[in-house]
């Protein structure tokens, strides 16, 4: 894209970023932390980085945006928001410092960098091994995909730090409350419109991600967004956290990865795919993980139980 | 310049009018509902001039199809948004 475009995308980046950490108001920084996502992910873009764009655009501004405004009004409900949360000045001057010294580290590490290109060549080089047109699925899930399995590790770890905060007796309860609408009216109709596209997309994202952008954790996201708009529609309930169906959904991923990893023990290493039968593996971890990821991030933004499970 | 050319730019730029007025509305209307008024109807027909203008600069019809279904679930998601902050809006106490 054009120079002038750039600029002026920089320019809107850093002055989202100021409004984010200056703004007076929590509420008002959350929103422009969302919108300063988007910005990135229109970054991404601009640097033709496709997958990097969705994954940014769907769990940076999109799941953690979510989490983030929950998080907001769950705090002022309790009134338990600081009215005034601007920390003290040393605090701050430490808090500038240290992320001077971070910005500047990477900063010389990536100008330290030899050649320009990376490794990039190598990916593509190698890529066709594993019968792949996507080079970032080929990285992702070829050759680091130790760091993947990490990823959708921590995701589980995170829910159940979630769960671990249910409060006495309610556990096996049912997560978030119960919303109820209008069955005619704007939210319920909106909820009965919008997640069949959203399956769509999220199906295809997963479905393409092999040899084009988009891959588990986009689709992830985008199947979480739908099971989202159809609870707050009041037309589905959450699960109760001990259904054997939900465990199965949010295991199904990382077990399959880890169960995959440790039959390639046998052939020369933890996480070596099978010579052979490389993609169909690689596509049964990433379709697995996308159902895995789609209902453990549904869950975090539903947060713990607060409901007693049976009686619907 | 071409026709076609000619054609893009002056969508864009008659959706980028739209886009400014919808926002001079935003800041300079009294109220949530106004300001609800001037955002929703003004962007979403901004953004249809500038979907518009993409799909004659790109002459192809997958790609005008794509940028009409993502006019269509933005006006869809706008649309639904607008009503349910005016709800809200209602509720604690900020008369239309």
């Amino acid at each position: 894209m054009s120079l002038v475009f750039d600029i002026a995308l920089c320019a809107l980046i850093l002055g989202v970023a100021a409004m984010a950490l200056l703004g007076r108001g929590l509420f008002a920084s959350l929103a422009f932390f969302i919108v300063y996502g988007l910005l990135i992910a229109l970054a991404w873009l601009s640097l033709n980085a496709i997958d990097v764009a969705l994954a940014e655009a769907a769990i940076g501004a999109g799941v953690t945006g979510v989490l983030l405004i929950g998080a907001w009004q769950a705090l002022n409900a309790q009134s338990a928001l600081d009215p005034d949360p601007v920390a003290h000045w040393i605090t701050r001057v430490f808090a500038g410092l240290g992320c001077l010294a971070i910005g500047g580290l990477l900063a010389l590490a990536i100008l330290a960098m030899p050649g320009g290109t990376g490794l990039t060549t190598e990916v593509i080089d190698t890529q066709g091994q594993l019968d792949l047109g996507n080079s970032v699925t080929a990285v992702l899930l070829g050759f680091r995909a130790y760091d993947t399995l990490l990823e959708s590790i921590v995701l589980l770890a995170a829910l159940v730090a979630v769960w671990s905060l249910t409060p006495q007796g309610l556990w096996g309860g049912i997560p978030g409350p119960r919303h109820r609408t209008r069955p005619d009216g704007v939210m319920a109709s909106f909820g009965r419109l919008l997640p069949p596209a959203g399956l769509i997309a999220g199906v295809y994202l997963v479905w393409a991600g092999s040899d084009a952008p988009g891959g588990a954790f986009q689709a992830g996201t985008v199947l979480a967004a739908a099971w989202i708009l159809a609870v707050l529609a009041g037309l589905q309930d959450e699960p109760e956290v001990t259904s054997p169906l939900l465990r199965a959904a949010l295991l199904i991923g990382p077990a399959l990865f880890l169960l995959v990893g440790a039959v390639g023990a046998g052939f020369g290493g933890f996480l070596a795919y099978p010579e052979g039968f490389e993609k169909p593996v690689i596509l049964a971890i990433e379709y697995a993980l996308a159902l895995s990821i789609a209902a453990t991030l549904a869950l975090l933004v539903a947060g713990p139980p607060r409901r007693p499970g049976g009686a619907r | 310049m071409t026709l076609i050319e000619i054609l893009a730019s002056a969508c864009l730029a008659v959706g980028v009018f739209f886009f400014f007025a919808g926002t001079v509305g935003l800041l300079r209307f009294p109220d949530v509902h106004s300001r609800l008024h001037a955002l929703t109807k003004a962007d979403n027909l901004g953004l249809a001039f500038i979907v518009l203008g993409a799909g004659i600069h790109f002459g192809d019809v997958m790609i005008a199809a794509k940028l009409a279904l993502v006019w269509f679930l933005a006006v869809f998601a706008a649309g639904a948004a607008a009503q349910l902050v005016a709800r809200a809006a209602l509720r604690t106490g900020d008369e239309p």
